[in-house]
C-alpha cells in the first residue's frame, strides 16, 4: 500500500526531470542546504535566547516575532525543494532508515514548533514561564539536529 | 615542494589514508561539518540581516555584535576543525576541484569583507548603532556576506560532484587551468 504510493510517486514528471538533469538533482540539493542554514539562524537565535544565551536583554517573545518570518521562509525552502529531491527516488527512499528517521523527527517537531515552542515564546514572562521555555528550546535544538543529521545520512546508505 | 606535491605526500600519511577509508569516521567528520553549518551560517545571515534592517531592528548593532558573533565565531571554529578533516581525508582530488578552488576565493573574499568591517565600520557604530535604516557602507557588508557564503555553501555542495575532475578528460582548458589539472599532451 505504502509501497505503492512510493511506486506512483516514481512517476510524477517533476521526479523525471530531476533525473534526466545532469545539474537539476546538485542544484535543488544545494538550495535545500541553503534553506537549511537559514532555518538554523532563525530556530536557533530563539532557542539559544530561551536557553539564557545570546540577545538575553530582549524579551524571548520580540526575539522570536522578529525570527518568524525567517522560520516560516526556511521551511518553505527546505518543503519546496526536499519534494523534487524526494521525487527524483522514492523507492530509495523507502527502503532507507535515516529517511524514515528523517520523516518521524518531521512529523514530531513541526506540530512541536507550531503548538509548543512558538506559543511557549510568546507566554508572558510568569512563574514556570522560564523553565518552560527552556525545555523548549533545548527540544527544539535535538529535534532539528536530529532530522538535518538524518538528512545527511540518506546520502551515506 | 609544490601544493600538488605536498597534497600528494598528504594523502599518503596513515591518518588521511584511515579517515577516507574509515566507515564512520568521514560521514560523521562530514554531518558535522553540515550541522554545524546551521549554527555558524544560520548566525551569520541573522547577524546579516540585522545589518540590511530585516530582523530585530530594534537591537542595536553592538548588541548583536556582543551577544551573537560569539555564537559565530565558535561555529566557524567548528567549521573549520571539520573541513580541515574533510580536506585532510581526500586531499588530492580537493586541491584539484574547480569548486573547491572557487570556494576557497569566496572564502577570502567574505575574511576581506570580516576584515574591513571590523576595522573600518563597526568602530564608528556609536553614529548610527540604533538606527533601523542603516548607513550603506553597513548594509553593503551584510549584502555581500550573505551573497559570499550562499557561494560559499553551493560550491562547497558541489565538491562532491566530479563534472570537472582532473582524471574526467577531456575538459575545457579554462577547468584543467584553473583546477591546475596535470593533463599530458595530446599524442
Amino acid at each position: 500500500m505504502l509501497l505503492e504510493f512510493f511506486q506512483w510517486c516514481e512517476t510524477v514528471r517533476l521526479g523525471r526531470l530531476v533525473v534526466e538533469s545532469l545539474w537539476l538533482f546538485p542544484v535543488i540539493e544545494a538550495v535545500h542546504l541553503l534553506s537549511l542554514s537559514m532555518l538554523g539562524g532563525a530556530v536557533l537565535i530563539v532557542d539559544l535566547r530561551m536557553l539564557g544565551f545570546g540577545l538575553t536583554d530582549r524579551s524571548v517573545a520580540e526575539v522570536f516575532r522578529n525570527a518568524r518570518p525567517w522560520l516560516i521562509g526556511a521551511i518553505v525552502g527546505l518543503i519546496a525543494t526536499g519534494i523534487p529531491l524526494f521525487l527524483s527516488e522514492p523507492i530509495k527512499l523507502y527502503y532507507s532508515t535515516s529517511f524514515w528517521v528523517k520523516m518521524s523527527g518531521l512529523a514530531i517537531v513541526l506540530p512541536f514548533t507550531f503548538f509548543i515552542r512558538n506559543p511557549a515564546a510568546l507566554s508572558e514572562p510568569v512563574r514556570h514561564t522560564a523553565r518552560r521555555q527552556m525545555l523548549a528550546g533545548a527540544l527544539s535544538i535535538g529535534l532539528w539536529v536530529t532530522v538535518a543529521a538524518a538528512g545527511r545520512w540518506i546520502g551515506f546508505s | 615542494m609544490s601544493l600538488l606535491a605536498f597534497c600528494k605526500w598528504l594523502d599518503a600519511t596513515a591518518g588521511s589514508t584511515a579517515l577516507r577509508e574509515s566507515l564512520f569516521m568521514y560521514p560523521l567528520v562530514e554531518s558535522s561539518h553540515v550541522l554545524f553549518l546551521m549554527l555558524f551560517v544560520g548566525m551569520t545571515v541573522m547577524w546579516d540581516l540585522r545589518l540590511l534592517g530585516l530582523t530585530l531592528t530594534n537591537v542595536p548593532v553592538t548588541v548583536m555584535a556582543d551577544r551573537v558573533l560569539p555564537w559565530v565565531r565558535a561555529g566557524f571554529v567548528a567549521m573549520t576543525v571539520t573541513g580541515v578533516l574533510l580536506s585532510y581525508a581526500i586531499p588530492i582530488r580537493t586541491y584539484q576541484s574547480v569548486w573547491f578552488r572557487a570556494k576557497v576565493v569566496f572564502l577570502i573574499l567574505a575574511a576581506i569583507n570580516v576584515w574591513y568591517f571590523h576595522a573600518r565600520v563597526l568602530p564608528n557604530a556609536a553614529n548610527w548603532d540604533t538606527d533601523a535604516r542603516l548607513p550603506w557602507v553597513v548594509r553593503r557588508a551584510g549584502l555581500a556576506s550573505l551573497v559570499l557564503w550562499a557561494g560559499i555553501i553551493v560550491f562547497g555542495r558541489f565538491i562532491a560532484y566530479n563534472w570537472f575532475d582532473c582524471d574526467i578528460q577531456p575538459q575545457p582548458a579554462f577547468v584543467n587551468w584553473f583546477a591546475g589539472c596535470v593533463v599530458p599532451p595530446p599524442q
